[in-house]
């Protein structure tokens, strides 16, 4: 793997086996990587095999079900060592998820322990992690708090996530997931929840954190507007392949694929309606239902 | 818009809350969920209502529907006061308001045919005979493009864009002239988002049907709509055409909303926003609270704002 790459993804595929014999291909063969600080956005619609990707990188996807049938991953860690994440046994995975790589969710609710303190919830990774005291691991924890930005985070250690708005639980999350320092952060539809203003407060977070530590980002996302202000890199997936990747700039000013025009037609885009005196119709086609993959080849 | 002919006039009205506490569940504190909210949505027109969850647009829609009942205030539909009306009197009402909801999964009887469900309303109101009602049926669902073969389907088999198509259908079966869609296509994916939203436009071209559209994407709503009101804590905050509220925002509020939204041009991408932590005040007050509604100024047109501290 080359010297300035974090995670390289090759020919991945993962599988659902269901009953009676049947098969899911939800990723078949899909290959990228992600270079130091850069941050790459894996976009399409539900069912697309976005999270099933990801899930795969931190090698979760066996606890829901999946299983990884072919390709190579790659992850280089915090002390540069390159593991081969395919082959590690669990306990290794266990290491390696939340110091190496760490993940944040859509709903900060549901991924916060509810009956346990924010402060305790984060010391709890860095104890298992970096091997501090209890004393020391808060002291970690209050200083990441202060490091996303949270008010008051003296006070906040204590309180539960029930005390916490949406944009400070996504927060506490963010605060969760740096705690150690990850080389790679996989952030999965983590705005998707939010109100539109306290997104743009957690991107602008993010982004400016990501300089910060100098972490790289792979950001899971059905949001092109949001896609447009945060990527690097694009890689668009489509019923479980990677149909078309570029930079931010050929995909949105050069798509080449049929599916990527189909989505960026789609994109309600605030200001292109400014000069228009009426409504306007979305500027595609008549409703289908799916998108024939034999009809857009080529 | 097609006519400047008046639908539904909305004035002052007042939508709270109670929070019951304490060993005999007094009344200890209100939501002000809605404070004096007052517009007009003309006839063919659509007139979006946006704000940030809890804000109390799903309310406004609810409200007016009678779906929460509003402590004061007036709501005119076609000249008739709906308010203090009773149940019986309110029927002829429903049929032609109709209210499409954000989730189609809950919004739809599993143990409900297609068919079923979209002649249920239209059997409820006495609008087709027996003999029609299949006739009737087959044409809504040509209507949003859904093919005959769907009639004995269970809504499990379809896909979330196709469910909320089943939802337009059934609305559209008693030719409604008032629409409220609640964040209706705020679940779908883009592609079927955009699929919606130009059906929904469709069917206002050809039947003159009024929207309240009530939504969160400032994006789509700049798509859709004729005449956008803001609104902010339980309270319209800025209330105007299209084109003055995105390209002349006047409050405060409304600036911070658009200058938050993620623009899908990376070259347009904003590097300065500045991290503002400001949460939305709280609308839960004490019961002996009355709120100070601060007077609106005119900017021009049809294009108001509420003034601010």
């Amino acid at each position: 793997m080359r010297e300035n790459r974090v995670i390289e993804v090759k020919e991945l595929k993962v599988c659902f086996r269901l009953d009676k014999g049947v098969v899911v291909d939800a990723v078949k063969g899909v290959s990228f990587h992600i270079d130091k600080g850069e941050t790459v956005a894996l976009v399409g619609e539900s069912g697309s095999g976005k999270s099933v990707t990801a899930m795969s990188l931190m090698r979760l996807i066996e606890n829901a079900g999946g299983e990884i049938v072919g390709g190579d991953i790659s992850l280089r860690g915090r002390s540069n060592n390159v593991v081969d994440i395919h082959s590690q046994t669990e306990s290794a995975m266990q290491d390696i998820r939340g110091a190496d790589v760490s993940m944040i969710f859509q709903e900060p609710m549901t991924s916060l322990n509810p009956v346990l303190p924010i402060g305790f919830q984060i010391s709890e990774a860095i104890m298992r992690h970096q091997n501090k005291s209890k004393n020391k691991a808060m002291k970690i924890a209050l200083e990441t708090l202060r490091l996303v930005r949270v008010p008051e985070p003296e006070s906040r250690l204590g309180q539960y996530p029930h005390n916490l708005s949406g944009g400070m639980r996504q927060r506490v999350m963010i605060a969760m997931a740096l705690c150690c320092r990850p080389s790679l952060m996989i952030a999965d539809e983590p705005t998707t929840a939010l109100d539109v203003t306290i997104q743009a407060q957690i991107l602008d977070l993010m982004k400016l954190l990501q300089e910060e530590i100098g972490m790289s980002v792979l950001f899971i996302t059905h949001d092109m507007a949001v896609v447009a202000e945060v990527a690097d890199r694009i890689c668009v997936m489509f019923q479980g392949e990677i149909v078309e990747q570029g930079s931010v700039y050929e995909i949105f000013e050069n798509p080449t694929h049929g599916y990527t025009r189909s989505l960026l037609a789609a994109v309600p885009r605030l200001g292109s309606m400014a000069e228009k005196e009426h409504p306007e119709k979305f500027p595609i086609d008549k409703m289908k239902d799916t998108f024939e993959p034999g009809e857009l080849r080529g | 818009m097609n006519s400047h002919e008046t639908l539904l006039t909305v004035k002052d009205l007042v939508t709270r809350f109670d929070i019951r506490s304490g060993i005999f569940r007094q009344v200890s504190h209100r939501v002000h969920a809605v404070e004096s909210a007052s517009f007009e949505i003309g006839v063919g027109e659509t007139l979006a209502l946006v704000g940030e969850s809890g804000s109390g647009k799903s309310t406004i829609g609810r409200s007016i529907l009678q779906l929460d009942m509003p402590r004061s205030g007036s709501v005119n539909f076609c000249g008739q006061e709906l308010l203090g009306l009773s149940h019986k009197e309110l029927r002829p009402f429903r049929k032609r308001a109709q209210i499409i909801f954000q989730d189609p999964f809950g919004s739809l009887d599993p143990r409900m045919t297609v068919g079923r469900i979209i002649a249920e309303p239209i059997i409820i109101h006495g609008e087709a005979k027996k003999d029609e009602l299949r006739e009737r049926v087959l044409s809504l669902l040509e209507r949003v493009d859904l093919g005959s073969e769907h009639m004995s389907r269970y809504p499990h088999a379809f896909s979330g864009g196709q469910r909320q198509r089943i939802c337009i259908a059934r609305v559209l079966g008693l030719n409604p002239s008032l629409i409220i869609a609640d964040e209706s296509v705020a679940a779908l994916d883009v592609t079927i988002q955009a699929q919606v939203i130009n059906l929904l436009m469709d069917l206002q071209a050809e039947q003159s049907i009024s929207f309240l559209f009530i939504s969160h994407d400032m994006a789509v709503v700049e798509r859709i709509a004729h005449r956008v009101a803001v609104m902010y804590a339980g309270e319209i905050v800025e209330i105007g055409g299209r084109r003055d509220i995105f390209n002349n925002p006047q409050h405060s509020y409304t600036k911070k909303l658009l200058g938050s939204v993620p623009v899908a041009d990376p070259r347009q991408r904003r590097t300065s926003r500045r991290i503002n932590i400001d949460e939305i005040p709280s609308v839960i007050h004490p019961v002996d609270y009355e709120p100070v509604h601060l007077p609106f100024r005119h900017v021009k047109d049809n294009h108001y704002v509420r003034e601010e501290l």
